[in-house]
């Protein structure tokens, strides 16, 4: 089979199905290669099913409040598996989703594998070679492992391996502490798994601001969980299916017995059997390398997503997908995203989100910088609801006043943060935000309440 | 609510507009982006768009009428609406087409022209952040042509700007901002623009004449460094000379006046301005009142000016006004030179470097003193040779003999 489309995407994930999408809106014709679902890691063993058994988790964790009501609660049928299948639920619904969507756009989705066999070429498993005139590479990326550490799928596992375990462990280590170390902690956690958070660097989610990290760290430590920072996992050992995991803390040696040991030391690209060395395709520390526009050193050759060294994100993977595909549509679109306005999250109790610099990194890069932080406890709305935990910091440039960070801990911070991402990326001034009337009473007041701070009027304080 | 449309820039360089034709008539409806009628400016003959929507209540200049940039040109608002208090507004301003603009009274309707187009710009579309960068460097924004949403000026347009770089929408869309094809075209800057209307009007209007003279510095200089050896800030040179200056305007104040047409006004008070050198052109911060202001006061508030004036921060009235202006190019090893009177002074000093040289002193000897040339320049409508010479030299005496001033 010989057939010549406009663009060819290699991966259907959230940064190439949203791609092939755009393409075709934009008139091109469009084949879309995946070998499992569509939607990706996100949508299938990642973001999605994760978000699924955090809101089981928070569900569990209400169990406590309703205690305190005098509800009495029969835990004796409670069923992990019940948990799992609401999460696959999901992930399958949403996976349909994009294949419906893929559909209503004319684009023909190939299952399988393909390798670039020349530079308008894929060729794929079952030998059928299709041609394109471009082509976008978003394999993604799957769970590091590291060496003494190996994934053996049963007791030493990933990320993925945890969102599909059927049955809860009693105790579980988790090395690595960044955004799925510390969800997955929160998980386990949340359904009464004793949990050990392990990380090498100085503070669990070392790239978030210290300020919000440390509250997150409280919280944690009064849930429980043992957060074991600045220490080192030397090697585990299994016997009568316990591993046991010796750790170092400053020379400070301890073994600690475990039923299972999660890795969550970060994600490889998927950088091999895609056939890149077949066209060129220059590679540089292990992601494909690309220019403006996410172009590869071979023009007519793409790469967005985790294959490219920008932050592993898929809100950053679609963004790069839609940049690619409107400039080979000969549209005007930036360059590339400004890494300064995307956003992150971490969906935990109490949530963390931010955007832009933190304190250290503006140190770091000699920026100029104030702060402001405004307590939740200083919303009303967070005392009713009973999440006064949290705070909403803001960095500013001194001069201008400019909003050059945002660090939000606490309730809802991931759905709160968009409000002054969005004055950010329109250039407006705190000033803009705090002159605006919030609703009464809402969790937003705070951030209300700490753009007034910028000039020294904040009310509840 | 109806509102008055302003003769804007057309051009980077047009100071006025003359009407050539209006291609809209009262009552007709118009739309943002309509051409309402064509101007002639200093280069070429412009359309003019209109920013507002509206009916075309009146049309203020008629056709073969100029206006300056931010007159009223034309209402346009809601018919039903009451005009007479805008239609008062723009009767009672001077007719600037026969009217003998004073100097003075030129300074300040520059401010009022300053507010004025603050107003204008607020119609301008431009993130809050830009406004804020514009106006901390001093960058008009209605010759800017915005990269954002819909036009809108944002963050990286005026960065651009600041970096000197060439905003490339305006070489795209508006032609007038290229002079030739291949050379590279800067978009003026607000106090750009004003600096060459300022002095071309200056060196035009006033008949400059020059008068040169040699000063000894040695007792202000070893005087100045006794201080300053004890100080815990430094007395600046310039410190020194607006003071001698102003202790010289106040034993000539025929020096410190302006022309007015009909009449020469003497000021009060020694307004001295002092050019000082920005990135993108220079300013006059003004020490106010300084014949009633001991060196130290006077170096005090220099300092703070200095500092503002460098961050582009001063106030319109800061820089707007001086009655004397002192240029000093000695720092630049300059050791003579000319300068434009700066309106609405009537005489500038232009001082050059302190010099080690030999003078032939009353003896018929041989002596090296430490020497300055000062440059007065005079506008001759107000200031006689006689009374700029004799200024001069009352200037020379006291600052050769301090003790002198108290005389």
């Amino acid at each position: 089979m010989l057939q010549n489309y406009d663009l060819l995407v290699l991966g259907a994930g959230p940064g190439g199905y949203v791609a092939a999408i755009r393409a075709s809106q934009l008139k091109m014709k469009v084949a879309i290669i995946e070998k499992d679902k569509p939607g990706g890691v996100c949508l299938n063993i990642g973001c999605i099913p994760s978000k699924a058994l955090i809101h089981q988790a928070e569900l569990f964790r209400s169990i406590n409040d309703l205690k305190a009501l005098g509800v009495q609660i029969d835990l004796s049928q409670f069923d992990y598996s019940k948990v799992i299948a609401k999460s696959r639920k999901a992930a399958d619904v949403l996976s349909k989703g994009v294949n419906y969507l893929l559909k209503k756009n004319n684009i023909d989705l190939i299952m399988g594998t393909g390798i670039l066999t020349g530079k308008n070429e894929i060729t794929l498993n079952d030998g059928k070679v299709i041609t394109g005139k471009n082509i976008i590479i978003s394999t993604g990326s799957k769970p590091k492992s590291i060496n003494g550490f190996n994934f053996n799928h049963r007791t030493i596992i990933s990320s993925t391996d945890a969102l599909l375990l059927e049955k809860l462990p009693k105790s579980i280590l988790i090395l690595g502490a960044g955004a799925i170390g510390v969800e997955f902690a929160h998980i386990m956690n949340a359904f009464g798994v004793e949990v050990h958070l392990v990380e090498m660097l100085k503070t669990i989610l070392p790239i978030e601001d210290q300020d919000t990290v440390q509250v997150l760290d409280k919280s944690f430590r009064k849930r429980g969980i043992n957060i074991l920072t600045s220490t080192k996992a030397l090697s585990v050992s299994e016997e009568n299916n316990l591993l046991k995991v010796s750790l170092e803390e400053n020379s400070l040696k301890q073994v600690i017995e475990v039923e299972k040991m999660l890795v969550s030391v970060g994600r490889t690209a998927n950088i091999t059997d895609i056939g890149l060395a077949n066209v060129g395709v220059e590679i540089e520390k292990g992601f494909i390398k690309v220019g403006n526009y996410y172009q590869t050193n071979v023009t007519n050759i793409y790469a967005v997503g985790d294959i490219i060294n920008t932050p592993q994100l898929a809100h950053v993977a679609s963004k790069e997908g839609e940049i690619a595909v409107e400039h080979l549509a000969g549209l005007n679109p930036e360059p590339k995203i400004d890494l300064q306005i995307i956003p992150s999250g971490t969906y935990c109790e109490p949530q963390i989100a931010s955007f832009g610099y933190t304190e250290q990194k503006a140190k770091e890069n000699g920026i100029p910088y104030k702060t402001v932080s405004f307590p939740y406890r200083g919303a009303g709305k967070s005392v009713a609801i009973e999440k006064s935990e949290g705070i909403v910091k803001i960095l500013y440039s001194p001069d201008s006043k400019e909003i050059i960070g945002a660090h939000i801990v606490g309730a809802e911070a991931t759905e709160l943060i968009h409000e002054i991402l969005l004055a950010r990326s329109a250039e407006l001034l705190p000033e803009d935000i705090a002159k605006m009337i919030h609703i009464h009473p809402t969790l937003s007041e705070s951030i209300m309440e700490a753009m007034r701070a910028v000039n020294n009027w904040a009310i509840h304080i | 609510m109806a509102e008055k449309l302003l003769m804007t820039a057309l051009s980077p360089t047009m100071e006025n507009g003359l009407i050539v034709k209006w291609n809209k008539k009262e009552g007709d409806l118009i739309q943002s982006g309509d051409i309402l009628c064509e101007v002639e400016t200093d280069k070429a003959t412009m359309d003019y768009e209109s920013s507002v929507d509206g009916e075309l209540l009146k049309i203020l200049l008629p056709e073969g009428r100029k206006a300056f940039i931010g007159d009223p040109i034309a209402i346009v608002g809601d018919k039903s609406e009451d005009l007479s208090q805008l239609l008062v507004d723009s009767k009672s301003k001077p007719d600037k087409e026969t009217s003998i603009i004073s100097d003075f009274t030129h300074a300040e309707k520059e401010i009022k022209q300053l507010q004025r187009q603050k107003h204008a710009i607020d119609k301008i579309k431009v993130s809050p952040l830009a406004r804020r960068i514009a106006a901390e460097n001093m960058i008009t924004l209605h010759d800017i042509i915005g990269t954002g949403p819909e036009g809108r000026i944002v963050k990286r347009d005026l960065e651009n700007i600041i970096k000197g770089k060439k905003n490339k929408s305006i070489n795209i869309v508006n032609p007038l901002a290229i002079e030739t094809i291949g050379d590279k075209s800067i978009p003026i800057t607000e106090k750009r623009r004003i600096i060459a209307k300022r002095l071309s009007e200056s060196m035009y209007s006033a008949p400059h004449y020059y008068l040169k003279l040699s000063v000894n510095m040695d007792k202000i200089l070893s005087e100045r460094s006794e201080f300053n050896q004890v100080a815990k800030e430094k007395i600046s040179m310039n410190a020194y000379l607006i003071k001698f200056v102003a202790e010289a305007l106040k034993r000539h104040p025929m020096i410190n006046a302006n022309w007015q047409g009909d009449t020469i006004s003497k000021f009060a008070k020694a307004d001295i301005g002092l050019a000082v050198a920005q990135q993108d052109g220079l300013i006059t911060p003004i020490v106010k009142d300084c014949g009633n202001k001991g060196i130290l006061a006077v170096d005090y508030e220099l300092r703070i000016l200095i500092d503002k004036a460098k961050k582009g921060k001063l106030m319109p009235e800061e820089f707007i006004g001086a009655t004397f202006t002192i240029s000093n190019l000695g720092s630049y090893g300059i050791e003579e030179f000319t300068a434009i009177i700066n309106p609405p002074g009537s005489a500038i000093l232009a001082v050059g470097k302190i010099i080690k040289e030999p003078t032939v002193s009353m003896n018929n000897e041989i002596e090296i003193h430490s020497n300055v040339r000062l440059t007065l320049s005079c506008d001759h409508r107000v200031i006689d040779g006689v009374v700029g010479a004799s200024f001069l030299n009352d200037l020379k005496i006291m600052m050769e003999n301090p003790i002198k001033t108290l005389y």
